[in-house]
């Protein structure tokens, strides 16, 4: 079995709420990659960003000095 | 052969078209619709031809652009998904069929309707808008160019006069979009309905629709959406609200790689060449007897898109057009032009017009051709 690890899950209303937070985090060398959304959440879109816990307060320093929308964060084992 | 007919489709395409269009084929799946490789670089594609659409039309938020398959589509979900019975739309005479019938429709609907007058060289009688207000009005649609004289509307008359009264400004930029500077913010416009195939110079079948943030179109179709799938209603969150199903993602490659040949070569040195070629051509043929040209003179302050109308005498256009075709080569559109109160403005409903519509890889020999052509005619 895959060992699990710990997440921070981002999902979002629309997919392009999904590809601008890419976009962005590409753009700013933040860590992360786009994943289905796990069948633990509830969510608008079908896609969810994924970043370690490790990385996630870093995530979170640059993503609320934007606009960017998102939906809500989960922490989940995956 | 001479392409002068770019006003109905621009060709040839940029060689960017082509290449992203061949790559989609090659590898995209649907864009939205998963979160593996194909899907996402598709998605990615989306995203990155909605950023670069903002940036052109000046609109700060991508996500409140959505794609279309043309101008018509998007013209008929923003007049069919605002107004409502009781409501009074203004329009003028210079409108394609792609705004008329729309509003007809809903004119046997309740909507009442009405239409802003143009004089005999197309160009409106803005003093005669304040008139046509009423209580009930709440939107002007309007051209931002004839595709018929090629005259560009003054769209800040307009503007001021929509935003005095609180009014929605809707535009269609068939004529002008990838052509003449748009900014959607600072302009007062509302709702911008675009195709993709002209001056935007991508493939067909792909075009847009920008909306003011807060205003909320009542989409035409439901449906897939990629999102909320258990919500019994379409998600009403833009863009996906009006992009049920899916979406043209290779026509989306082509128009981002129209846009990026059009960033490469700049706009305004593409619209200096094209109306350069337009003035020579336009020039070469107004002395001439027996011809006849539409719209506002090339030398006077009214703006312009790269659009020339005549006709000889009274032939019938059509022939003109066969003529030009069988001798020469050379491309153009006849007949009506699909804008049936701007012929009657002109008084050429019988007789249609022969439109000759200039992008920058005309040549001045070609153009020169062309006035030949008609020179050869006209005797």
């Amino acid at each position: 079995m895959r060992e699990k690890r710990a997440y921070h899950v981002i999902t979002f209303q629309t997919t392009t709420e999904a590809m601008a937070m890419e976009k962005f985090c590409e753009t700013n060398h933040l860590s992360g990659r786009m994943i289905p959304v796990p069948r633990e959440i509830s969510a608008g879109c079908g896609l969810a960003w994924r970043v370690s816990s490790e990385e996630f307060p870093k995530w979170l320093k640059h993503v609320s000095e934007t606009s960017l929308r998102y939906e809500k964060v989960t922490e989940l084992m995956m | 052969m001479i392409y002068m007919d770019n006003a109905a489709t621009s060709w040839p395409k940029p060689i960017q078209v082509e290449e992203r269009m061949v790559e989609a084929l090659r590898t995209f799946g649907n864009g939205g619709r998963g979160a593996h490789g194909s899907a996402l670089t598709a998605a990615r594609m989306i995203y990155d031809t909605r950023e670069m659409l903002a940036e052109l039309f000046g609109a700060s938020d991508p996500s409140r652009i959505a794609f279309t398959a043309n101008s018509t589509a998007s013209l008929n979900m923003a007049i069919q998904g605002l107004l409502v019975p009781g409501d009074h739309v203004i329009t003028t005479e210079c409108e394609h069929n792609s705004v008329l019938r729309p509003l007809y429709r809903l004119e046997k609907q309740g909507v009442e309707l009405s239409i802003l007058k143009a004089d005999k060289n197309g160009i409106l009688q803005y003093e005669n808008l304040e008139k046509l207000y009423r209580p009930n009005t709440r939107a002007v649609v309007i051209t931002h160019a004839s595709n018929l004289t090629g005259n560009v509307t003054q769209l800040s008359r307009i503007s001021s006069f929509t935003q005095r009264h609180g009014l929605l400004l809707i535009m269609d930029a068939s004529q002008t979009a990838g052509v003449l500077p748009i900014y959607v913010e600072e302009m007062g416009i509302d709702v911008l309905c675009f195709t993709g195939h002209k001056s935007l110079r991508g493939p067909q079948g792909i075009g847009g629709i920008w909306v003011r943030d807060g205003l909320e179109i009542r989409p035409l179709s439901v449906g897939g959406s990629g999102i909320r799938s258990f919500d019994r209603t379409h998600p009403n969150t833009m863009p996906e609200a009006l992009e049920a199903g899916t979406l043209n993602s290779h026509g989306i490659a082509g128009l981002y790689g129209a846009l990026q040949y059009l960033n490469e070569m700049g706009i305004p040195v593409i619209y200096e060449k094209e109306m350069k070629l337009t003035r020579r051509f336009a020039e070469g043929v107004e002395a001439l007897d027996n011809v006849k040209l539409y719209g506002s003179g090339l030398h006077e302050e009214q703006m312009r898109v790269p659009i020339v109308s005549l006709n000889i005498g009274d032939y019938d256009s059509a022939s003109v057009g066969q003529w030009l075709w069988e001798d020469y080569e050379i491309a153009v559109r006849t007949g009506a032009h699909c804008a049936p109160l701007m012929h009657k403005a002109l008084g050429t409903e019988n007789q249609g017009a022969v439109r000759f519509s200039f992008s920058h890889y005309n040549t001045e020999e070609e153009v020169d051709t062309a006035i030949e052509a008609i020179r050869k005619y006209a005797l």
